[in-house]
């Protein structure tokens, strides 16, 4: 009797999570059409993408930044135990542009614009805000979700393009500074080994990232509970969606790009 | 105008409307009153089509509302809601001219912040207001403004939701004056939901008590004041003692 409970709550916790897994793809996919037919909201998207895009730019940077530098101390310390530290201008380069530049850049768009957009969005449910959108004619999903995914789609790579460079440098700096690297030489190394799909693939796992980042916003915003609990928790759960769908989305886009 | 017939709307196992029957005559104001939690606010929002009934027809003149063009449909309607529902990240002016800024009714901005500066002046407040966020403004100044935006585009339906939940008396007095003056002014039909009887008294042409679902009682306000139901005679006077239980 008491197995059968616990397969009964079982059952009920996957067929949730299996329901509320096709409710988002149904409102990602709602926001593409949406997106590809008019009206366009020009100012809404101009807006979002100074809040996503060019407000991010900070937290970005000093992640790529110290993640660069901390990661040419790490390649430098384990190249040293097979005499191979000179690998370390290329596996920094490969490295932030494969998988730290994308990966820490889509996290930390995750915890600044997600989070952002579902509190946003959030109070605007529970102050009639978003009804008030539909009795003025205006469809929510055209005017508040389509300018800020297309927006996210669109910033977070050109967000990663600058992270890597940002992070590269931060190896850069470390490698001259403490590791003995001569300038010309890291800077060289970095350039021959690096390969125009290694950056390529890190600027697709960005715009695939930044669409998760503002589709998880605004989903949860607009289906945000009431009152203040409600609020939190779709904040919440925006965060924690983005960012577990970031990692599994890169493992997926990594098997794709480079599986042999 | 508007006409529900067998309107039916439950959440889970709570059923809000259970056959709900009203029909609103062109250019009169009606008052739709009754206790807290008994879906006066779902039955605006199923009109306008923010929830849908699970049973019942709603005609909006004539039209099924379930068919109706969405667009063309909601341009008819004018909504003043409780907590005025203002755009935060939006000026006041852009506020009241949500409508004629794009869509269907789109027109030139400067046109467009004319009708709002209009609109203001109608509900008492000056151009000064119109550069200003929602969040500068006290509660008496988010319902004008709601208002403003409420009548901008000039709708032939205009529904207000609680319009003077809030406020005190002397402003609850004054929106209650102001949405009698336009609404007749304009010669729209209005539906107005509330638990205050001073706005009952100010605004309606007719009064009808929504009980446990359902249309408990309909008439004038003069009717109202005369009607020997139990239900209306302890809601209008506010008795503790009653049909209706006092908790619910």
């Amino acid at each position: 009797m008491n197995l059968t409970r616990q397969l009964a709550r079982l059952g009920r916790g996957v067929l949730g999570a299996v329901a509320a897994t096709g409710r988002v793809a149904l409102f990602a996919a709602d926001t593409v059409s949406h997106a590809l037919r008019p009206p366009f909201y020009g100012r809404e998207f101009l807006l979002a993408v100074l809040q996503i895009g060019w407000l991010s730019l900070p937290v970005v940077g000093l992640t790529a930044l110290f993640t660069g530098a901390a990661l040419a101390l790490q390649i430098y310390a384990g190249g040293a135990r097979f005499n191979a530290e000179s690998v370390v201008p290329s596996i920094v380069a490969i490295g932030m542009t494969r998988e730290l530049g994308p990966v820490l850049g889509g996290l930390m768009v995750a915890a600044r614009v997600a989070s952002s957009i579902a509190a946003e969005l959030g109070t605007m449910k529970v102050t009639e805000q978003i009804d008030a959108l539909v009795t003025l004619s205006t469809n929510p999903l055209k005017y508040l979700a389509v300018p800020r995914v297309a927006a996210a789609t669109l910033t977070v790579p050109v967000l990663v393009a600058v992270g890597d460079s940002i992070g590269i440098m931060g190896g850069w700096l470390v490698g001259v500074n403490r590791l003995g690297f001569n300038s010309a030489t890291y800077l060289r190394n970095t350039a021959e080994f690096l390969e125009a799909w290694d950056v390529g693939s890190g600027l697709i796992k960005g715009a695939v990232f930044g669409f998760i980042v503002a589709v998880m916003g605004c989903y949860h915003g607009m289906h945000s509970g009431r009152g203040a609990m409600g609020v939190g928790a779709a904040t919440k759960s925006a965060v924690v969606g983005a960012s577990v769908l970031i990692l599994a989305a890169n493992y997926l886009l990594t098997e794709v790009f480079f599986s042999a | 105008m508007i006409e529900l017939l067998g309107v039916h709307k439950a959440f889970g196992t709570n059923r809000v409307l259970r056959g709900v029957d009203l029909r609103v005559t062109r250019g009169t104001s009606m008052v739709i009153i009754g206790g807290s939690g008994t879906g006066k606010s779902v039955l605006l929002k199923c009109i306008l089509g923010l929830e849908r009934p699970e049973a019942g027809l709603i005609r909006v003149a004539g039209e099924d509302a379930r068919r109706a063009a969405r667009e063309a449909f909601l341009a008819r309607f004018g909504m003043l809601f409780q907590g005025g529902a203002l755009f935060d990240s939006l000026p006041v002016w852009q506020n009241v001219a949500f409508r004629l800024l794009r869509g269907a009714m789109k027109r030139p901005r400067d046109a467009a912040r004319a009708v709002a500066i209009e609109k203001l002046r109608r509900v008492g407040l000056g151009p000064e207001v119109a550069e200003l966020y929602p969040a500068e403004l006290s509660g008496g100044m988010q319902k004008r403004v709601g208002l403003a935006r409420a009548i901008a585009a000039e709708p032939e339906i205009i529904f207000f939701d609680e319009p003077t939940t809030g406020l005190d008396p002397i402003m609850a007095g004054v929106i209650n004056e102001l949405i009698r003056e336009i609404v007749v002014e304009m010669g729209a039909t209005a539906m107005t939901i509330t638990h205050d009887m001073r706005t009952v008294r100010a605004v309606a042409d007719t009064v009808a008590m929504l009980h446990e679902g359902t249309i408990r009682w309909a008439g004038s306000v003069a009717e109202m004041d005369a009607t020997p139901d139990p239900y209306v005679h302890q809601f209008i006077h506010g008795l503790g003692q009653g049909p209706i239980a006092a908790v619910r």
